[in-house]
């Protein structure tokens, strides 16, 4: 413990001598390490209630809620008698009727347990129409009385179908790939195979894409906006930067909702954008600005024009005028000394904002909903769809997950190529 | 940023829920609606009147009627709401996630004397709307006759508006393609019937805005960014009462939809909330909500205590039901529901 480091620096050494100044030497290096360690555990006790408090509401609820991704047991846990009847067969054609009559007697055991819908529902999700079968044969099965359940289940012909036994069979096991697969629009084929799933079915990679592309645009346009807006903050008086600084924030404090409702008005049909385009002669007849991919980027652009400029902003701020001046009395011309003085300065800024843009654009929600037309909806929207309408938190939490990959392989490749030192956040 | 906001937002609710639910007394029942008009109408309809009757402090809380909350709620074993309103696809979802109590109707009203489809095991009817078309016949020169003129764009050319979900829209587009009402959710049940729905929507996707909220048809109406719109009745009568709108309601091949309430597992006074919905089930009771908002009772004994004004508003008003109509199939949607969204999306994408 580093209240005990004086008293021991100050106990006597062992011996004298070289060997003993090497003992010194040691001893007090030691000494200094363990100093070292304190401090260091001091500062990570300091910080501790912040890193429980992280680890508490931001790891654990995620991790917890990701993994429901390849965790949903509760196919398993409702047939477990069809499950271990299950286990050896082959996956073609139909299974033998031991496995029938496992799975009734598992029906009527899960609608005693009230298990009943939940398995009605998590099955409809691999097998769409399962639900309402499911519920019937349980209801027939209660109202059987002598006939054997048996010929219950062979009565329902949904269970004799190709397809029904394989979603069970696959279902049973609780560790699942079914859910991350479904988000790469990916399937397992009856060979055991992988495959594309069919193009009417396949949304979510053209979603993946869609996100990334909107999210780099947005990026882009804000870079071409930002910079010569934060360069001419820089480079004015005081009083008129603060002006300028101010009408770049005040926005910034300003709801993304009520940013969002702001540009519906104007992009409408008949708002005033159109009317000034209109007026000016630009466009001929009224644009469809709402509802469609340029509306949508135009409003992202003007939500994140903060988050870009402001780090590029506080890096120009720090570079000398005087810098420029000495390139140029060298002999350089301005584009030479923009490019290899001031450009190389301002890069680890133009990066950070950048990036902080990109990344805060792939979760884009409110905005799209609203001023995005249908083809314009970002993953985010299809990951609340499965949250809070379908109720489908197995689907959303691949899809994050998937998301959540992408992106930090981003900024893996991100961080790689230029070295996370050299940004400059602030 | 924008994450944040909606997390904190979330805290704020959590911890305004968890105020709440501590604060609940035997006295105290808490309903959770989705808000605006409906919900207004519901206070003067049932809130008050119920209080009054039975010295029960009615807490109201809002929502935007996505069950995802409630999910959490009875997840986390912290459900300090008794009672919440949602739509009947909603209801299937959360009587099969096991997050809405199943209800004993021996405790509501006999199960009978609700119109078919409006008393499900984990939601009891408070009303009916319509899915309707509407236009502004001061832009619209030749008046619609049916919902499905949607679908000609050679007599009504322009942008119609639909809402942004495969339910109604791919009912409409078969019986737009020549599909009787009756064999609808037959013909949509195979694939072939939902190739040929998509097929139907494809010779109009082109001018169709797509809308997401109750709210936009009226004003894409009103911004004109629309010629026509598909619409729940009470948004667009209100539209017409109340800001004095020129729209014009076509209940022809209208479809009949439930608004339904429930209780969510857990819930704290489970008795209140009965004898709740016992109040608003009687047919004096479940008809007064008409004369607050032009939606429909669920009892079919309920028709004789609407008030007379009221009732030519209303979507199951005899006038409305004289032509053809379809009452929406929540167990086929039950069924086909995510699937179908799926490949609405992916259709949409293309």
């Amino acid at each position: 413990m580093s209240a005990l480091q004086p008293s021991e620096l100050d106990r006597p050494p062992l011996a004298r001598g070289r060997s003993a100044a090497d003992a010194d030497f040691k001893s007090a290096s030691a000494v200094l390490r363990r100093a070292d360690f304190g401090d260091r555990l001091r500062s990570l006790a300091l910080a501790a209630p912040l890193l429980v408090l992280l680890a508490l509401s931001f790891g654990i609820p995620i991790v917890l809620l990701l993994s429901r991704a390849v965790y949903d047991p509760t196919i398993a846990n409702a047939l477990p008698q069809t499950t271990q009847a299950l286990s050896g067969w082959n996956g073609q054609g139909l299974p033998d009727d031991a496995a029938f009559a496992a799975l009734a007697a598992d029906l009527r055991g899960s609608q005693a347990k009230g298990t009943a819908y939940e398995l009605a529902k998590s099955l409809n999700a691999r097998l769409p129409g399962a639900r309402s079968q499911v519920l019937k044969t349980v209801r027939q099965l209660e109202a059987a009385g002598d006939k054997p359940p048996l010929d219950v289940m062979k009565s329902v012909p949904f269970w004799s179908q190709p397809g029904t036994w394989p979603a069970i069979a696959n279902g049973t096991h609780s560790i699942t790939s079914f859910y991350l697969m479904s988000a790469l629009d990916l399937r397992w084929n009856n060979d055991g195979g992988i495959e594309r799933v069919p193009p009417e079915q396949a949304i979510f990679l053209q979603v993946f894409m869609r996100t990334f592309f909107v999210a780099a645009a947005v990026t882009l346009a804000t870079l071409i906006l930002g910079f010569p807006l934060a360069y001419l903050i820089a480079s004015v008086p005081k009083g008129l930067a603060a002006i300028l600084i101010v009408a770049v924030l005040l926005p910034f404090w300003t709801s993304i909702l009520v940013r969002t409702a702001a540009w519906t008005v104007l992009l409408q049909k008949f708002g005033l954008v159109n009317d000034l385009l209109l007026w000016l002669g630009v466009a001929e007849v009224r644009l469809d600005l709402m509802y469609s991919r340029i509306g949508l980027i135009i409003a992202m652009t003007h939500i994140q024009l903060p988050f870009t400029l402001l780090p590029i902003y506080s890096v120009m701020r720090t570079i000398q005028p005087s810098q420029m001046k000495a390139a140029y009395s060298l002999g350089a011309k301005p584009v030479t000394a923009f490019r290899r003085v001031y450009l190389p300065q301002v890069f680890p800024g133009v990066m950070a904002g950048c990036l902080l843009t990109f990344i805060l654009c792939l979760g884009y929600y409110i905005t799209p909903a609203l001023i995005g037309g249908a083809s314009d909806q970002l993953i985010s929207n299809f990951i609340a769809n499965y949250v809070n309408v379908e109720l489908n938190w197995e689907m959303a939490a691949a899809l994050s997950f998937i998301l959540l990959v992408l992106t930090l392989a981003l900024f893996g490749i991100f961080a790689r190529i230029l070295g996370l030192d050299r940004l400059k956040l602030v | 940023m924008k994450t944040t906001k909606t997390r904190l937002l979330a805290l704020a609710a959590a911890t305004a829920w968890m105020a709440i639910g501590h604060a609940a007394v035997a006295d105290e029942l808490s309903i959770m609606a989705s808000g605006g008009a409906w919900q207004d109408a519901q206070r003067k309809a049932w809130f008050e009147p119920f209080s009054k009757e039975t010295g029960t402090k009615i807490v109201e809380q809002e929502y935007l009627g996505d069950l995802g909350k409630v999910k959490a709620m009875v997840e986390t074993g912290n459900v300090p709401i008794d009672l919440v309103t949602v739509e009947t696809a909603t209801v299937l979802q959360g009587c099969d996630a096991g997050i809405l109590e199943r209800l004993d109707y021996s405790k509501i009203a006999p199960r009978e004397k609700f119109i078919e489809g409006s008393a499900l095991d984990c939601g009891v009817g408070l009303d009916a709307y319509g899915d309707i078309l509407a236009y502004d016949p001061t832009v619209l020169k030749e008046a619609p006759t049916s919902v499905l003129d949607l679908f000609d764009t050679k007599k009504f050319p322009g942008k119609r508006a639909m809402r942004k979900f495969p339910a109604q829209n791919l009912e409409w587009a078969l019986m737009a393609d020549g599909v009787a009402p009756a064999d609808v959710y037959k013909v949509l049940g195979t694939p072939e019937g939902v190739d040929r729905a998509f097929k139907k929507l494809d010779t109009i996707k082109k001018d169709i805005v797509w809308w997401d909220a109750g709210a936009q048809p009226a004003q894409l109406l009103a911004s004109q960014e629309v010629v026509m719109t598909t619409a729940w009745n009470g948004r667009i009568q209100n539209a017409i009462d109340t800001d004095k709108k020129p729209f014009k309601i076509v209940w022809n091949n209208q479809i009949l939809e439930y608004d339904m309430i429930a209780i969510p597992k857990g819930a704290k006074s489970p008795d209140l909330a009965y004898k709740y919905l016992a109040y608003i089930s009687q047919p004096e009771n479940n008809a007064k909500l008409a004369s607050y908002i032009t939606y429909g009772p669920v009892r079919t004994d309920a028709a004789s205590f609407v008030a007379a004004d009221a009732l030519p508003k209303l979507p199951n008003a005899p006038d409305h039901l004289a032509g053809a109509y379809l009452v929406a199939d929540t167990e086929f949607w039950g069924d086909y529901g995510e699937d179908l969204v799926k490949r609405f999306n992916a259709w949409l994408a293309q």
